[in-house]
């Protein structure tokens, strides 16, 4: 088992015919991933990829079966991109497009929550579930197929993570990047349950940064719900207050979010904490002997 | 994105929403037409603009009865910086003075209109405890501050508006004077794509009418591209230099104390390279996140960025490669350190998508870059060598 993707997942790309979507498109069906088709409105008909390319969403459904979608569309269009998905009944939407406006968002979430879609992202790395299926633009080759639930703020430091556990030998049951936006579609208390429920992992590794509250409400579900260790480490301890640090998720302002509560709240709840991130792996080895 | 509290009037204004009259000096020759522009029969109250809060306590804030206060108002501030306790310690350039007409208070209210991020919706927070440390008020008195959420991102009940303007004991008059501010702070939130909305203080006037005495505004950059005017607003003279210059080229980057300059994919990661570099002694330089989508061009132009910085006296490139393909940075660090003349020593890691091509160009460039593999191994040794 695994959460979210496996083998039997159908996926198109929106987007499919950007250079970015093809690029990562190839990547992922070199994986092996089941990738049916693509959205391109006014080229369907075509084929890319030696696939075919559809004018909506609805007819590539129809056609393909499909029930993942991944969104490489522009920041601008993000938002009617999700929706399209959502309302044709796409059970997961992955938003790798990163720039989405903060209020295109709040609209996004009443879409979402009036259907049946879980949405990962917008600005986030993707899903991989090592041997079976990869959706989104991590580099295939650090992965390992294993016992270790990844879920991570941060494209780049999800990677890093992934790359200890491969390399101590421990591999990954399925790695989620959520996303750095202040508003997001799946949370890590969404992903700390589903790896909570699936038999395949062992471990959790979550990955956090400064800003919000997101670690501290984790934290909070953590120590109720979960049972099985969970590593954390926190981006951002040197990040000066009321700097924006890229991500709009990352910003410390007023005293809150700050490094510091997330690492208090996650020792609170029982969570291995590594104030250094080089320590993901060699923590999880030693706290799982 | 940040506004000046006289642009953010302006906007307020074009909202229906209570502001004083005000008039502008950008030279000392702008006072006499600033002062007809307004009743001055009581005098007015004299406000530096700049991107900071926390004006009034240096004097950035003054009431001045007369002409001649003005203009010595005028002559202490225009062309200075102000420093607060908001800005660093060389502070924001101060090329605007505004005037505003006198209002008498009575009591004094907090108002603000956020998108809150744990409910996925916009929120109003309010507080009859207004014109304080708000943040202090929170920790304090939290029952003194009143929340309403625009769920569904749709307006809120007259229902819930009354029921707030109860709680803070408005009168009949006052209860639908807040409605309208409710309403059209909602309404410009939405409209213009606003990350923040603060009016600190609202304030009850000795007449009894709501009136808006402070504006502060942020726009979502995300946004900006369906901002036409508001974009057009912008003061570059009031953010980071080098800040600004990173965001022309579409990088990501925050200047700080120390003396290691970073060069990083992923915010996230950026922010794990400071606190690896920190955690093995060091001190860095920057926060640079080059981004998803680096090119060659933009590379370039970060190591520009990085040793614009006099104290930077070595690099680390730590990259890991997604979208971003190493062998591409590594063309972009071999150009880079051929074209500009880069003295400081370069620790590279590269690590993903196509990282063994980057780290060959590397080896094979003849350059003084030195490779590794692991963030620990390249982190110890920049510190290494900088000391």
């Amino acid at each position: 088992m695994s959460i979210l993707i496996d083998s039997s997942t159908k996926a198109i790309f929106q987007g499919f015919t950007g250079s970015q979507a093809t690029m990562h498109a190839e990547q992922c069906i070199a994986y092996g991933t089941n990738i049916v088709g693509g959205v391109t409105p006014g080229k369907g008909g075509q084929q890319h990829l030696d696939l075919p390319v559809f004018d909506n969403v609805k007819e590539a459904i129809d056609k393909t079966g499909a029930n993942t979608s991944v969104i490489f569309v522009p920041a601008r269009f993000s938002k009617a991109a999700i929706t399209e998905a959502a309302e044709n009944g796409i059970e997961l939407i992955i938003c790798i497009t990163e720039g989405v406006p903060v209020l295109d968002m709040i609209d996004v979430i009443d879409v979402l929550n009036n259907s049946e879609s879980r949405l990962i992202g917008p600005n986030c790395p993707g899903v991989i579930t090592p041997g079976e299926a990869k959706l989104g633009i991590m580099p295939a080759s650090i992965h390992k197929k294993g016992s270790v639930g990844i879920v991570s703020r941060s494209g780049t430091l999800t990677y890093e993570a992934v790359n200890q556990t491969s390399e101590v030998g421990l591999g990954q049951s399925t790695c989620v990047g959520i996303g750095g936006d202040p508003i997001n579609g799946t949370s890590f208390i969404d992903c700390l349950q589903m790896f909570q429920e699936d038999s395949q992992t062992e471990s959790i590794v979550m990955v956090g940064e400064i800003g919000g509250t997101a670690e501290e409400e984790a934290a909070e579900y953590i120590k109720d719900n979960i049972t099985k260790p969970v590593v954390s480490y926190i981006a951002g301890v040197t990040a000066p207050k009321g700097k924006r640090m890229g991500h709009a998720g990352a910003i410390i302002s007023g005293g809150k979010g700050t490094a510091q509560d997330k690492f208090k709240a996650l020792e609170g709840a029982g969570v291995s904490v590594v104030t250094d991130l080089n320590l993901i792996g060699s923590k999880l080895v030693e706290i799982l002997k | 994105m940040n506004l000046h509290e006289f642009q953010a009037k302006e906007l307020f204004e074009s909202y229906d929403l209570p502001v004083s009259k005000r008039g502008l000096i950008k030279k000392l020759s702008d006072i006499d037409s600033a002062i007809t522009s307004i009743d001055f029969s009581n005098g007015c109250v004299a406000k530096v603009q700049a991107h900071t809060g926390g004006r009034g306590k240096v004097g950035g804030v003054k009431l001045c009865k007369n002409k001649e206060e003005i203009k010595n108002f005028v002559n202490s501030w225009l062309g200075k910086n102000i420093i607060t306790n908001q800005t660093d310690e060389v502070g924001l350039p101060v090329n605007i003075i505004s005037i505003d007409e006198l209002t008498d208070i009575d009591s004094e209210l907090y108002m603000s209109l956020i998108v809150d991020r744990a409910d996925k919706c916009i929120s109003m927070i309010v507080s009859k405890a207004g014109g304080m440390n708000i943040e202090e008020v929170a920790e304090t008195n939290p029952e003194k501050i009143l929340k309403l959420k625009f769920k569904n991102n749709a307006q809120v009940s007259e229902e819930n508006i009354n029921e707030l303007s109860s709680k803070l004991d408005f009168n009949l008059n006052q209860a639908e004077q807040f409605k309208k501010i409710v309403r059209n702070t909602y309404k410009l939130f939405v409209e213009k794509d606003l990350s923040l909305l603060e009016i600190n203080p609202l304030v009850i006037t000795s007449g009894g009418e709501l009136h808006c005495l402070d504006a502060k505004i942020n726009v979502d950059e995300n946004a900006l591209y369906r901002q036409d005017e508001i974009s057009g607003q912008r003061d570059p003279s009031q953010e980071d230099q080098r800040e600004y210059q990173a965001k022309q080229h579409d990088l990501s980057y925050v200047s700080l104390d120390g003396n290691i300059g970073c060069m990083v994919n992923g915010a996230g990661l950026a922010m794990g390279t400071m606190d690896t570099i920190k955690l093995y002694d060091g001190e860095p330089a920057n926060f640079l996140d080059v981004g998803g989508t680096a090119t060659k061009e933009r590379v370039g132009e970060a190591f520009k960025l990085i040793l614009s910085d006099e104290n930077v006296k070595g690099i680390l490139v730590n990259i890991f490669g997604g979208i971003v393909r190493c062998d591409l940075i590594a063309e972009g660090i071999i150009g880079a350190i051929t074209d500009i003349d880069v003295s400081v020593p370069i620790v590279v890691r590269l690590q993903g998508n196509m990282s063994d091509e980057g780290k060959l160009l590397l080896n094979n460039s003849g350059l003084n870059v030195i490779g590794e593999d692991s963030l620990m191994k390249a982190s110890q040794k920049i510190v290494e060598l900088v000391k």
